[in-house]
């Protein structure tokens, strides 16, 4: 038997309290590690000196892409600075398994609605609440989604998976069990690069890789709304059996910074392929982390599992909280247990979830009602198959988006930016759009668009912790203040002085502001001239000292130049004319 | 009338003989005389009378949606029905009301069908008896037929006549009652490991299990997802042919059912001649338990086939011995699987208690289940144990497998058909089969029908003759999967030839109050 239907297709009269189906139906090294790592600006990780390192070998270090790889931060960083006496070194092993839920109109196995934050139990088909009797029906929109996630992460696809039961009782699990793909999922073997940074100025990325064990199809469960008052649990199914990606990424991580830029990472994969909304903040990206630690060269140490971490912030800060409690409880002469453990946002510490059931037995079993998924290639794919009911992975490969790793090396060679700032660039959400905008509509320099983007402009949103889309300048009036700026017309004082203005979001065009505040560079050579010369007139001591050969003295002449003028003249200019009076 | 098959009685309501409506109202008396045989757990009499009123309006107009079109039905109560309680004898779904219909269902009332009701069973469809569910056992009509108590008024054994009824088999028990006592043309089964022909051999019908995914499961509340199929409980093998061709093909809502055309509609063709047929005999059925009445008919069946010009030839089924003990393993673990969702917050039972989510899930499943789906959901469970996996289910898996390739070897070696036994002997009275308890009754009933069904294989019991006592006795053909056409085919040649006689219940009829009166006397007494 092979792969037959999606979900329902076509009206029927059995569909009718149900919603229509909205989808076309159907061990590296170990890692060293002393301090946890410090915390993170950005979104990509920092590697501060002697704070965090592993010796699993950056990927493509012979490729040119990569600057400054300097050959100190391939060093074991922990020898920069003198162990204590006494001090052991630990290496902590990290590995990821991620939920992202799969954008899709509708459920993996029903035809009911996936939204986020609907009226409770209000997207929920017969299948969902598993009412005797119905059966699962394939979505074929998710069946894609996982294979375009799996060749964007390098993944082998499998022609064959198979679906599984798991099975346990949990209130928001109506079946009793999650059909899932334990023993042969749809992608295996892929790899995900990511970049951390490093070096005095954390100005150079070093690519890492994390192999992909695997990505599933499963279902999600729904949510249980615990009542403590009236000590009642209340279900909401909407969430029940919506598709999820199962990413299980394997324990080449070692600290934080290194998890939460490879999720990172992931999560921009995700969207640029729009597989995933992967917004943590709406669960749609989850994550939990298994850490061990030990010593270099010996066993794995007893690894625990934390769960709830639902911000890449939280998700950095648990991993290293976590390796430093495993590590101080075994200096204590402690043990690890084998747990499962949640992190507490606001104490910032991990705690034992205490399972009182101890180990589960999911008691996996085959799910009877899916025949095996089977994917076709171009060469296996068979003579006037109906498009409708086979899946082309090389027709969905030839569909793949630009992927981020693309999109940066892009911006590298078109605009000649850094790397890592490419990589802020598509950190932050909304900023590559931004920044495109205005590169298109000014005539400034990229490098200088680059700059004042990634300077001026982000650091005023995270100043205000705003967004980019919530930012008071728009990219047009970015765009004509750096027109302003090209053609001399202002200082770059005087733009940042515009740039300010704009901030107060009061309507007014950077062109407005200018001669509304006079911010113009004088431009007439005479009156420049004529202003130089009684400074100079006004100070003969200074005069003097630049006649004795201190160069610091001129600046001090400019200074005064710049002031009588208001800021309004070019620097550039004034020296020239100072230099010239003074014959220098 | 209403001893007529449906094909008959369906040209009957074609050429105006009888109306709808009237044939719904002789139904309905029929059942409501015999309800001391505990057939229907519901009888949805308001329903079947308005879809009889649509019906005699069809035609009236000449819009008959055809062979179906006011044809009274019965529904075995483990499928859905939406609006129609939907219980599977369990106090678990007492009370469960179905939003929807199964596949099935819609089926037959989009061609114009009438439901009578809802069909009693073993509990889950767990049984061989239809003595296992909460609504009490269901009396096999034969129990009350001329033939039957004729001998045993030769029979200077047998005395207390009333507590001496004889079980009509099961799971499908109600269903098969409900169709050889006239208050259906047809009635749906289920048939996991033998459920719907098991019940039709006591009960003197044809029973068919289709192709595993050839007829739609969805809304069939699952034993075993990978065997179920819906069952069809006829008074003759036309008639099974008319519903198959109404309930076979695709479902979009079961991934199951396959998509290769298949003729339809089942129209059999009367064969002529069978001398181009094979009919295997697997020499593995003949077991030490075996009736000898049985295998007398048997023999005499084969020798049928024989005289007519078919070549018929022993054939081996090597793994047959394992089958029962592999069944066992993966029924129950699909059980234990399938059984997971009834913990009382959706739908169905909820105990009253509150402590704890934990403590409300025990106490609903140890009140909702009886011992036999309490039973088979342990061992399901200890079969699915990470330690217990390899030994349990994937060596039972590889014997599924074998048993399979047995079957299918046979059929390339150039059998077209199997003949084997359907049950070890006729209906035994229901306090014979109390003796044993429901598992050794079902590793015995099912001994020569679940590796059908382990093997996906479309098969038949078709009743062959009486036996000394004047029970029915039926024999089973097994065919190639999705050959369905081609069993029914030879089942009808068959059947033609064995003028298998017509229950004759009409002392039931005229008796009826009389059984009646005797009831209400017993139920007094245990009063007093």
């Amino acid at each position: 038997m092979h792969f037959r239907n999606y979900a329902s297709q076509g009206a029927s009269r059995h569909s009718e309290a149900e919603s229509p189906d909205q989808d076309s139906g159907v061990t590296m090294a170990a890692p060293m590690l002393r301090w946890g790592c410090r915390g993170r600006r950005w979104a990509f990780a920092r590697v501060d000196g002697g704070s965090c390192h592993r010796r699993g070998a950056p990927t493509g270090s012979t490729s040119n892409r990569i600057r400054g790889q300097s050959s100190v931060a391939q060093q074991p960083l922990h020898t920069a600075q003198k162990p204590r006496k006494g001090e052991h070194k630990w290496a902590a092993v990290v590995g990821l398994e991620i939920h992202a839920q799969i954008s899709s109109n509708s459920k993996l196995f029903s035809g009911s609605q996936v939204r986020f934050s609907a009226p409770p139990n209000s997207l929920v088909s017969f299948f969902d609440a598993s009412l005797p009797g119905t059966l699962p029906v394939l979505n074929r929109r998710c069946v894609e989604a996982a294979v375009m996630t799996g060749l964007a992460l390098n993944c082998h696809i499998n022609k064959k998976s198979l679906f599984d039961r798991k099975h346990y009782f949990y209130a928001d699990l109506p079946a009793g069990y999650q059909i899932t793909q334990q023993r042969l999922p749809i992608a295996v073997n892929g790899s995900l690069i990511y970049g951390v940074c490093a070096g005095k100025k954390q100005s150079q990325v070093i690519p890492k890789m994390v192999r992909i064990k695997q990505i599933q199809l499963e279902q999600d469960s729904g949510k249980s709304l615990h009542d403590d008052l009236r000590s009642q649990t209340l279900i909401d199914l909407n969430r029940a059996g919506v598709g999820l990606l199962e990413v299980v990424l394997e324990p080449d991580m070692s600290c934080g910074e290194e998890a939460a830029t490879a999720v990172r990472e992931l999560q921009l994969i995700l969207q640029a392929l729009g597989t995933s909304q992967a917004n943590m903040a709406e669960g749609q990206l989850r994550v939990d982390a298994n850490i061990s630690v030990h010593h270099p060269g010996e066993p794995l140490g007893v690894r625990t599992e934390v769960k709830n971490l639902n911000s890449i912030r939280f998700l950095a800060k648990a991993i290293d909280y976590e390796i430093q409690r495993q590590i101080n409880e075994l200096e204590n002469g402690g043990e690890i247990l084998n747990e499962t453990r949640s992190f507490h946002q606001k104490l910032g510490c991990t705690m034992s979830m205490r399972d009182k059931e101890g180990k589960q037995d999911y008691r996996f079993m085959p799910e009877p009602n899916l025949p095996p998924l089977v994917l076709y290639d171009a060469t296996s794919l068979p003579a006037g198959a109906d498009p409708q009911q086979v899946i082309n992975i090389d027709q969905i490969r030839e569909t793949l988006p630009e992927l981020p790793s693309v999109t940066r090396e892009k911006l590298v060679q078109q605009y000649g930016m850094l790397l890592e700032h490419s990589f802020t660039l598509l950190n932050e959400v909304g900023l590559l759009e931004f920044f495109q905008n205005v590169i298109k509509e000014t005539r400034a320099e990229p490098k200088k668009v680059t700059s004042w983007v990634l300077n001026t402009f982000l650091g005023y949103l995270k100043q205000q912790n705003l967004a980019v889309s919530e930012s008071p300048v728009t990219p047009s009036a970015l765009a004509e203040l750096l027109d302003l700026l090209d053609s001399r017309t202002i200082s770059s004082s005087a733009a940042k002085q515009v740039f300010k203005e704009l901030w107060k979001r009061e309507g007014k065009t950077p062109g407005q502001i200018v001669s509304e505040k006079q911010l113009e560079l004088m431009q007439d050579q005479g009156a420049l001239e004529q202003l130089c010369h009684s400074v100079m007139e006004a100070h003969p001591q200074v005069v003097m000292d630049v006649k004795k050969g201190n160069p610091r003295a001129v600046n001090k002449l400019i200074g005064l130049v710049r002031k009588a003028t208001q800021s309004r003249a070019d620097p550039v200019m004034i020296k020239e004319i100072l230099e010239k009076k003074m014959s220098l | 009338m209403l001893g007529r098959t449906l094909r008959e009685v369906s040209a009957a309501l074609k050429q105006g003989q009888i109306t709808p409506t009237e044939l719904c109202q002789k139904c309905l008396s029929l059942i409501k005389k015999t309800k001391f045989l505990n057939a229907y757990i519901t009888v949805s009499e308001e329903v079947a009378l308005k879809q009889a009123e649509e019906s005699e309006k069809r035609y009236k107009n000449g819009q008959s949606l055809g062979d179906l079109d006011g044809i009274p039905i019965a529904v075995k109560d483990n499928f859905s029905t939406s609006g129609i309680e939907t219980t599977c004898a369990s106090n678990m779904l007492k009370g469960y009301i179905p939003p929807y219909n199964a596949t099935v269902v819609q089926k037959l009332l989009d061609q114009g069908a009438l439901l009578m009701g809802k069909t009693n069973l073993d509990e889950f469809a767990m049984g061989s008896g239809s003595t296992d569910g909460v609504f009490g056992p269901v009396k096999n009509p034969w129990s009350y037929s001329k033939q039957y108590r004729e001998k045993r008024k030769q029979n200077p054994h047998s005395k207390n006549e009333d507590s001496d009824w004889l079980i009509t088999g099961g799971s499908s028990g109600g269903s098969a009652a409900a169709v050889s006592a006239f208050t259906c043309y047809a009635a749906l089964g289920s048939d996991t490991g033998g459920s719907t022909r098991n019940p039709a051999a006591h009960c003197g019908l044809v029973g068919f299990k289709p192709s595993y995914g050839l007829v739609s499961r969805h809304g069939l509340i699952p034993l075993v997802n990978s065997m179920d199929v819906p069952g069809i409980l006829t008074r003759c093998v036309d008639d099974a042919a008319i519903v198959l061709g109404a309930l076979a093909g695709p479902d979009p809502r079961d991934s199951t059912t396959v998509h290769d055309p298949i003729n339809k509609p089942f129209m059999l063709p009367s064969l002529a001649d069978v001398s181009k047929l094979c009919i295997g005999i697997p020499k593995e059925y003949l077991v030490p338990e075996l009736s000898s009445e049985v295998q007398s008919l048997w023999s005499k069946a084969a020798d049928l086939f024989e005289s007519e010009g078919a070549k018929v030839i022993e054939v081996s089924l090597p793994h047959t011995s394992y089958s029962i003990v592999c069944y066992h393993v993966l029924c129950t673990s699909e059980v234990a699987s399938n059984m997971a969702r009834f913990d009382g917050l959706q739908y169905g039972h909820r105990c009253d208690i509150d402590v704890s989510t934990e403590a409300m899930y025990a106490a609903t499943r140890r009140e909702g289940f009886n011992d036999v789906v309490r039973g088979r959901i342990l061992s399901g469970n200890y079969f699915l144990l990470k330690e217990n996996y390899e030994n349990y289910f994937v060596k039972a898996q590889k014997v599924r497998r074998l048993i399979a390739n047995d079957f299918v070897n046979v059929f390339n070696s150039g059998v077209d058909v199997l003949l084997t036994p359907t049950t070890l002997s006729e209906a035994v009275p229901y306090l014979e089969f109390i003796k044993e308890d429901n598992r050794t009754r079902s590793s015995q009933d099912d001994i020569f029908t679940q590796a059908v069904n382990m093997a996906g294989l479309p098969a038949v019991s078709i009743p062959v003759a009486l036996s000394n006592q004047g029970l029915p006795i039926g024999l089973q053909f097994i065919g190639r999967a999705f050959c369905d056409q081609q069993l029914l085919t030879v089942a009808k040649w068959f059947e033609k030839q064995v003028e298998f006689p017509v229950i004759q219940l009409q002392e039931l009829m005229d008796d009826c109050s009389a059984v009646l009166e005797n009831e209400k006397l017993a139920s007094v007494s245990l009063k007093q």
